[in-house]
């Protein structure tokens, strides 16, 4: 009995062991970089003006492929978003053209977008974006920065839980963006024409560069950023790095937009809860003050 | 609470106001939070954003001759929506308000008490226009149009009739058909709401 | 449940009542005056807790239910409009997602109180079977909710664990195909798995009722696990419990909205906020976090019907858990060796959990297997074996020598989480 009490002990131990060593399998996730945002934390609030120039980055860059199709004009102007003036987000609707109908002889008819309009995709459907794009699906910009995540590994998920880190999406997407290479990897082959983005979750290398250790991979989309390409007028550098942050936090605004409601909420809640746990305490030991338990 | 530990036993008559203290503040507490958790789940059954986007449109009437009506939709119910010839209009202002049913305007432009002349009924200049809500003010039906005895509106299901102005004349509803906040905002665009 | 109420009816109408339909003193005998060990310590408070999330997870899900359109072209849609529109809708879903990780969080607590416990041991054999019977309808009810909102996890997940079915041999092709209602995971199948996951809490509840009926007739086991001998042993349920269950649950409720308010999206998988595509399959397919012990079990055998018998039978053999188990003694208080295999067995559960969300490849497929073989031994070879060699230490001769000699009834680790006097 004794040596299969000891097997077993060391079977777990062996087993403990083996775990906390890192994942030997796959090929390297891409390591993206933690970056600093004015809503993360418990106390989290969006920019103002940050999201304003995101919004004005993905009109005049990302929407001629990228739609927004759960978003509504009318959010533009709602509290905890852009705080666009209900004048400026119906102007800005005013500018997309909407699909209605059918009109009183049965047709389908196009018209200014009203606030109560959600934003139009650039495509009709997926066939369509993909036959526009050379075979890529240039994803709707509504939830990705809730669809994708950094990769964390052993132990730093745990930590996440207790360090609030939620900005796993934004901190991918402004990877993304601000690391394409100037050029593409030598071994994805000399009449590579597409792009190589390194921080691409979505993409897989050739066997050829299987020896470089290379993370990311082929993307269909361009670098989509440059140097002064959106004209900010409040006097914020316009680099690919800011455009690339401004977008982002714009993106995951458009993917939560309660999130300041939730989180100003949620500090309610706390208090609340901690200060009633306070009392439960006190009325619990004072109601058993005289049970010896 | 390690003074009440060792005094054990007989410490309930010795500090009534301590211990009443926290279970009421206990208690209260509770109760706040309770009330505070019900009103979420209260709440979301009220019109949410998008239905709340959707209070107010805007409708071309220029295409609609004396004497024809259209039916649009706002807020999910049907607005009536009628370009009064002038014998209809003629009629109804000669109705005398004793006559009337409901002597209420029932226009959300006037005040509560305006009376229901066709003057109040319709919209200030453009008497030709009526612009109403057609859901019977008994229970909820559609009235017919050009139909009943006052030459207005009929409501089938329990036999109401109103007249040229939407007033109700005759059968069991209380109320004239209700008007809706509206304005024209060019010679032949409505915004209703 | 009955027959523990010191209820008296005193007016006229009580009393025409209580003569008709004794519900008064019913409720009364089983929740107010109902004699509970005076020394259950703050791992009983799960149970408590776990009703709360069970009333909870009903609540939110009604009203979810008034927002919600169960079909393939609308659901991914209307969760979004939950999210963004709906007065407080973020709120609700953020609670009622959240909510199906903390009932799993409290069970397995629950469920390990009773292993180290013995609460599952006689008489309390049938309470730990109708529990089990409720953790298999949990399952059912969280994998089918978890397919709802119509993303690619909800469709992959739906699609790997309905073909699960297929592993049967002879009729599972057939099964298979009768619980999609179709040829693939499609509307038939979205709509079947809405209508039960709406059932299904309410007979989690029914469950529930028998589950503490069937407690309540042979009384609460205790950390001494001897049972009350005298008056000095107990405390009416009413108000030293319900006070005590109250705090903890207030507490839970802070992690709770913990996980709502700043961390909501920790439990689920971004791909589901990408809606169901039939035609491609997300790189990594996990489940939720609570199946993963689980799924590594199913993944460890290298045979299709030996990974679902295996994992199944990992539930089942919970069953038989009250007959595997030879010791006399009760509480793992005083049985020195079960102590220590019980950590290592619960070490073993929380291995199997993180190696259900790797890659089934290379180590993690050998770390499986080990795990998977141990997870059986402990019932098989384990329990039974123990209840033979250990030397367990002496018991209390009841629960208020025990509670005087102070420091006993209290597993290693809960010192942090056990009250202080």
């Amino acid at each position: 009995m004794s040596t299969m009490i000891k097997m077993v002990r060391s079977l777990a131990a062996v087993a403990a062991v083996a775990i906390a060593t890192p994942a030997l399998a796959a090929g390297d996730p891409p390591h993206i970089e933690r970056q600093q945002w004015s809503f993360a934390g418990p106390f989290g609030f969006f920019d103002r003006g940050q999201l304003q120039r995101g919004f004005k980055v993905y009109r005049e860059v990302c929407s001629s492929c990228h739609g927004l199709r759960q978003v509504a004009f009318r959010t533009l102007a709602q509290d905890g978003g852009p705080s666009f003036t209900e004048e400026q987000a119906k102007q800005i609707a005013s500018e997309y053209t909407v699909m209605d109908g059918p009109d009183d002889d049965g047709e389908m008819f196009e018209r200014p977008a009203i606030l109560a309009d959600k934003f139009p995709s650039p495509f009709p459907n997926e066939q369509a974006a993909r036959a526009a794009n050379g075979g890529a699906y240039p994803p709707d910009f509504s939830l990705l920065a809730k669809a994708r995540a950094a990769h964390r590994g052993f132990p730093w998920f745990v930590f996440d839980a207790f360090t609030q880190y939620q900005e796993q999406g934004p901190d991918y997407i402004y990877a993304l963006l601000t690391h394409y290479p100037e050029e593409a990897p030598a071994c994805l082959g000399e009449d590579f024409s597409g792009y190589y983005n390194p921080k691409f979750l979505g993409g897989s290398m050739p066997a050829d560069c299987a020896h470089e250790h290379l993370t990311g991979g082929p993307i269909g989309m361009a670098p989509p950023l440059s140097e002064e390409l959106v004209e900010y007028t409040d006097g914020t550098p316009m680099t690919v790095d800011q455009y690339a942050r401004d977008v982002s936090a714009f993106m995951m605004w458009a993917a939560e937009p309660h999130l300041e409601e939730r989180k100003k909420i949620g500090f309610r809640v706390m208090v609340f809860l901690i200060v009633f746990a306070g009392l439960l305490y006190f009325t619990k030991k004072k109601l058993w003050r005289n049970v010896e338990h | 609470m390690k003074e009440d530990a060792t005094l054990a036993h007989n410490t309930d008559a010795e500090e009534p106001n301590r211990r009443d203290f926290l279970y009421i503040a206990t208690g209260a507490m509770g109760v706040v939070g309770a009330g505070a958790l019900v009103w979420p789940f209260i709440d979301q059954m009220n019109p949410d954003a998008s239905a709340l986007a959707l209070a107010s449109i805007e409708v071309d009437v220029s295409a609609v001759e004396e004497g024809q009506s259209i039916t649009v939709k706002w807020r999910g119910k049907p607005v009536f929506i009628r370009n009064r010839t002038a014998v209809e209009v003629e009629e109804a202002q000669a109705v005398p308000l004793a006559d009337l049913k409901d002597p209420i305007a029932r226009n959300a432009n006037l005040p509560a008490d305006a009376e229901a002349t066709d003057v109040n009924r319709g919209v200030e200049g453009k008497e030709n226009w009526l612009v109403q809500v057609g859901i019977c003010t008994h229970l909820g039906c559609v009235p017919i149009g050009d139909e009943g005895d006052f030459g207005g509106w009929f409501c089938p299901c329990h036999g109401s009739h109103y007249d040229t102005a939407g007033r109700i004349r005759k059968g069991p509803a209380p109320e004239n058909l209700l008007i809706p906040p509206l304005e024209f905002v060019s010679d032949s665009t409505i915004k209703i709401g | 449940m009955a027959g523990h109420s010191n209820y008296v009816p005193q007016s006229a109408g009580a009393k025409w009542l209580e003569s008709r339909l004794p519900v008064i003193s019913l409720v009364r005998g089983s929740f107010v005056d109902f004699p509970t060990p005076k020394n259950l310590n703050y791992w009983w408070t799960f149970g408590g807790i776990l009703f709360f999330i069970l009333i909870s997870q009903i609540i939110t899900g009604i009203v979810l239910v008034m927002h919600y359109t169960p079909s393939t072209t609308a659901a991914f849609d209307s969760v979004e409009h939950i999210m963004r529109d709906v007065n407080f809708g973020w709120m609700l879903r953020y609670l009622h997602a959240n909510g199906a990780s903390m009932f799993f969080i409290a069970v397995y607590i629950h469920m390990f109180r009773g292993m180290y416990y013995g609460s599952y041991k006689a008489p309390r054999e049938i309470s730990w079977i109708l529990g089990v019977i409720i953790f298999l309808i949990m399952m059912g009810t969280g994998f089918m909710g978890y397919v709802l909102p119509w993303g690619q996890m909800s469709f992959w997940g739906a699609t790997v664990i309905t073909n699960l079915f297929s592993a049967i041999p002879l009729v599972g092709d057939a099964i298979r195909t009768w619980l999609w209602g179709g040829f693939a995971v499609d509307n038939p199948t979205l709509n079947r798995f809405f209508s039960l996951h709406y059932l299904l809490p309410f007979m989690i509840f029914g469950v529930v009722i028998l589950h503490v009926w069937a407690f309540h007739t042979t009384g609460n086991n205790n950390p001494t696990g001897v049972q009350p001998k005298t008056k000095q042993d107990t405390v009416p349920f009413h108000p030293y419990y319900t006070i005590k269950d109250l705090f903890a649950i207030i507490m839970f409720m802070i992690l709770f909205a913990w996980f709502v308010f700043y961390v909501p999206n920790y439990m689920g998988h971004p791909d589901n906020y990408i809606e169901a595509n039939p035609l491609v399959t997300p790189a990594h397919i996990v489940p939720e976090w609570y199946f993963l012990p689980f799924y590594a079990i199913l993944r460890a055998v290298p045979d299709k019907l030996g990974g679902v018998v295996a994992m199944f039978g990992a539930i089942a053999i919970l069953f038989v858990l009250p007959w595997l188990d030879t010791s006399k003694v009760r509480s793992g208080t005083y049985r020195p060796l079960f102590k220590q295999f019980f950590w290592i067995f619960a070490l073993v559960c929380v291995a199997l959990g993180y190696l259900g969300a790797m890659p089934a490849e290379g180590t993690y497929v050998i770390l499986a297997r080990i795990c998977t073989v141990y997870y059986f031994a402990h019932f098989l070879i384990i329990l039974p074996m123990l209840g033979f060699f250990e030397k367990p230490r002496p018991l209390p001769a009841s629960i208020s020598e025990a509670v005087l000699k102070g420091g006993s009834g209290k597993p290693a680790g809960a010192a942090a989480a056990s009250e202080t006097k």
